[in-house]
């Protein structure tokens, strides 16, 4: 019967996206409903073809293909992601990389939500569903709640990744930071997660552990956050319901202030409450010591969410938005600074009496430089919120450096240590294949952040001073482009860090793939580093 | 694995266990609780020193008064107020002589530097050397003319633009309806040839009698141009658009329409430039070197 009902859903919607695409208005909306019509055609052959198929008995053990899928999607989206990000930056310091024949689809302007989207929303959201599908079933004992549907959540989520990627290219964009999806992809990204979290939940309520851990607090908050966020921000009317193009219902400085609640909130709850729950876990099982304190982990906990929701309006200093909310957004973000360091402590902490480890386990260095640069960053924040140092900082690459110590830094590190622990143990290994290579890895990873953060400080910091430069008499000293010139050098050396970036993922990425499918002994021995 | 110094650990766990992980029960780091205290009581003086809480019809302004508005409108008004005498007097000065009032002068090249880099360096670069289809203000190689009256005239009513009824507007045809294919090689042969460029000398020795019925009412006989069409001299190594063959074919058969904004306020519903802004930019490009 249920096969039944999935043949009839499969073959009505690629009839429904038959239709969408002979009447489609837009390239960009023609293209993805050719693309839904293609996937529901194939899974309807698909399920025709293995219906009424003896099904196997339940399994009953944790569920872990779809946490092997999510590992693979996530080291794959971090390289698709990464690779934009040097050509972007190179396409910043050569203009003439924007090549006549990448008009219209390949120019920086298209390539650039397609490089925030893949790492925000393609490897770190990916990264988030594998690990918190991972963590969620070990702290609470307890295979994932909706069988089939933690399936869907991966692939529904892969769909939208796709669409939302090849709509960028094609010019199909809301023109809302990390919001850039059209009408559509929403709604279906809106599907995906609330599957998202009903199988998350549902793994929570049954649960064999009396308590609910620390690290699925923060994913149940991620998860509830983000939906919220996401809806609230995408509100928009459709031009026509065969067309990409929609409106959005919120106007002017209330838009502003929306997409910037939105936008500084897929920072708080995305990528920095979504990690934490990655951190609680895999630090204190890699360096096999107690998390260090229960009392830190609820406080900063209900701190870092109460606050963190209050703190977008820093995002809109000087401009349309009244000074009261500008004020609010500012004192709510100081505030934030230790709730947000409560986290970096128990990170560390946790690490007391084994801080040998940091010399001999790669991993847990990783995991160390990872706490350091969101220490670092989420200091560096609270900073540049205040008005006066904004007045300097805003517009300028110091944002972009900012930006990037959390995510190179931060989210970037955390992720890999998240890998490099999962690999062996998903697919049934004594080790990784090579902990040399995590060590090369780790140091051409931390040295591109280094040049990337450097390099955006020095240059943010300068044009800033550039742009306010005035002689005796109150008169501009430096045109635009004046500044843009002085920026050239450190343009390259920005491009620089992020090619050694990209270089340690892909070592990572062979690392990993030999851990699991390689026919190599592992080995299981640490390398002191050098 | 030699030394490590060992922690006490007698504070214990709060006696669960997820996945072996247990939860130590150490207190609040103190300097934590303490940094988190101060940045709260700061954040309630901040709030009550500035505009922050929203009422039912505005926020509290705070006893400060402060106003990011008010706050940059003041920093205008002083300069503007430090400037007012210079500025005033720029107004209405006779622009020739003032490069003889040397306080003035300096003043209105500095100021006019500014202006220039925020609203000419767009199209003429910010050192003026101009591009493709816009002039270089550093040479003496003047369209319209350069002494300082006839820049500010072209400032503040511009080239071939819908704004100022008094733009400077003059418009070459396009040769292509009037000549032919062939006709167009002799004329851009011989306009190579006067240019000293090297050109097929029949087809430049036919294109003369071409030249001179059709191109030489404004380019003059021998190409030297006249300030009073705005039509550029060609007998010199200065090009506008180029001075290849393909370039001065695509001028002759399709012609330019080269447009520059007017910037006085009085053409800009938008605001625009004063007339001592308008002085002082005329007077910078005036002094960058090819001035007369």
């Amino acid at each position: 019967m249920w096969d039944w009902i999935k043949i009839a859903v499969w073959g009505i919607v690629a009839l429904l996206a038959a239709l969408a695409a002979n009447f489609a208005r837009d390239l960009a909306y023609q293209v993805h409903a050719i693309l839904v019509m293609l996937i529901a055609g194939g899974m309807f052959v698909w399920t025709v073809r293995h219906t009424d198929e003896p099904k196997g008995a339940a399994e009953t053990g944790y569920m872990d293909g779809v946490i092997r899928y999510g590992v693979v999607a996530t080291a794959f989206w971090g390289i698709a992601g990464f690779l934009v990000g040097v050509i972007i930056a190179f396409q910043l310091a050569f203009p003439a990389l924007n090549l006549e024949i990448l008009h219209g689809f390949g120019n920086f302007g298209r390539l650039r939500p397609l490089h925030t989207s893949a790492v925000i929303f393609a490897f770190g959201g990916n990264a988030l569903i594998a690990t918190s599908f991972y963590i969620v079933q070990r702290t609470s004992a307890a295979r994932l709640w909706g069988g089939n549907l933690a399936w869907f959540v991966f692939w529904g989520y892969q769909v939208f990744i796709v669409l939302a990627a090849t709509g960028y290219l094609l010019g199909a964009t809301q023109s809302k930071e990390y919001a850039e999806p059209e009408w559509y992809v929403d709604l279906w990204l809106t599907v995906v997660w609330v599957a998202y979290l009903l199988v998350f939940l549902g793994t929570i309520i049954k649960r064999k552990e009396p308590h609910i851990y620390v690290a699925n607090w923060f994913f149940l908050s991620f998860i509830i956050t983000v939906a919220m966020l996401h809806v609230v921000n995408n509100l928009t009317i459709p031009v026509s319901i065969f067309g990409s193009k929609s409106v959005i219902v919120w106007a002017g400085v209330q838009d502003a202030m929306t997409q910037w609640w939105y936008g500084h909130n897929a920072v708080g709850f995305f990528l920095t409450a979504g990690f934490l729950g990655m951190m609680y876990y895999f630090v204190p099982k890699q360096a096999g010591k107690p998390v260090f304190s229960y009392k830190l982990s609820i406080i900063h906990f209900w701190a870092l969410i109460f606050l963190y929701i209050w703190a977008g309006p820093h995002h809109l200093h000087y401009t349309a938005l009244p000074d009261w909310a500008s004020t609010l957004g500012m004192v709510f973000s100081v505030i934030l600074w230790m709730p947000s360091w409560g986290g970096m402590i128990n990170g560390l902490m946790t690490l007391s009496g084994a801080w040998d480890k940091i010399r001999t386990d790669p991993i847990i260095r990783m995991m160390v430089i990872s706490l350091g640069f969101y220490g670092m960053s989420t200091f560096e924040g609270p900073m540049m919120s205040i008005r006066a140092v904004n007045s300097l900082s805003h517009y300028t690459d110091w944002t972009i450096g900012h930006v990037h110590s959390g995510a190179l830094g931060w989210n970037g590190m955390i992720t890999f240590a998240a890998l490099y622990f999962l690999t062996p143990k998903l697919w049934n290994k004594t080790g990784l294949y090579s902990l040399k290579l995590v060590n090369w890895h780790f140091w051409l990873a931390t040295i591109g952040i280094i040049l990337y953060a450097a390099s955006m400080w020095v240059t943010g910091i300068m044009e800033g001073l550039m742009w306010r430069e005035v002689d005796a008499n109150g008169f501009l000293v430096n045109s635009f482009a004046d500044t843009v010139a002085a920026k050239f050098p450190m343009y390259i050396v920005r491009g620089m860090g992020g090619v050694l970036y990209l270089t340690g993922a892909l070592i990572m990425c062979y690392n990993l793939w030999m851990t699991a499918f390689g026919n190599r002994v592992p080995t299981a021995v640490a390398t002191p580093a050098e | 694995m030699a030394k490590q110094p060992e922690k006490k650990k007698d504070v214990g766990t709060t006696g669960h266990q997820w996945d072996g992980i247990e939860e130590l029960n150490n207190p609040l780091p103190r300097w934590w609780v303490w940094i988190f205290y101060a940045t709260i009581v700061w954040g309630i003086w901040y709030t009550i020193a500035y505009p922050a809480w929203p009422m039912l019809q505005s926020a509290t302004s705070g006893y400060l008064g402060y106003s990011t508005r008010a706050e940059v409108a003041a920093d205008i008004a002083a300069v503007e107020q430090a400037n007012a005498g210079l500025m005033d007097e720029l107004a209405v000065a006779d622009l020739a002589t003032v490069p003889s009032n040397t306080a003035l002068h300096s003043f209105a090249v500095n100021g006019g530097a500014a202006i220039f880099r925020a609203n000419c360096s767009q199209c003429h670069g910010s050192g003026a050397a101009g591009g493709k289809g816009y002039p270089n203000l550093l040479d003496d190689d003047w369209l319209w003319g350069g002494s300082v009256e006839e820049i500010a005239y072209t400032v503040a009513n511009g080239i071939r633009n819908e704004q100022s009824p008094d733009a400077r507007w003059t418009e070459m045809p396009a040769f292509g309806d009037i000549l032919s294919k062939e006709e167009i090689g002799q004329v851009v042969a011989h306009v190579r040839a006067i240019s000293g460029q090297d050109a097929d000398a029949a087809l430049a020795t036919a294109g003369e009698t071409l030249f001179l019925d059709n191109c030489a009412s404004c380019h003059g006989d021998a190409g030297e141009g006249s300030r009073d069409m705005g039509a550029p001299r060609l007998n010199d190594a200065i090009w506008l658009y180029g001075g290849d063959e393909a370039a001065l074919t695509e001028s002759v058969t399709m012609a330019r329409f080269g447009v520059m904004p007017a910037w006085s306020d009085e053409h800009r519903s938008a605001g625009g430039l004063s007339a001592a802004e308008v002085a002082a930019v005329s007077l910078y490009v005036h002094q960058l070197g090819g001035g007369e």
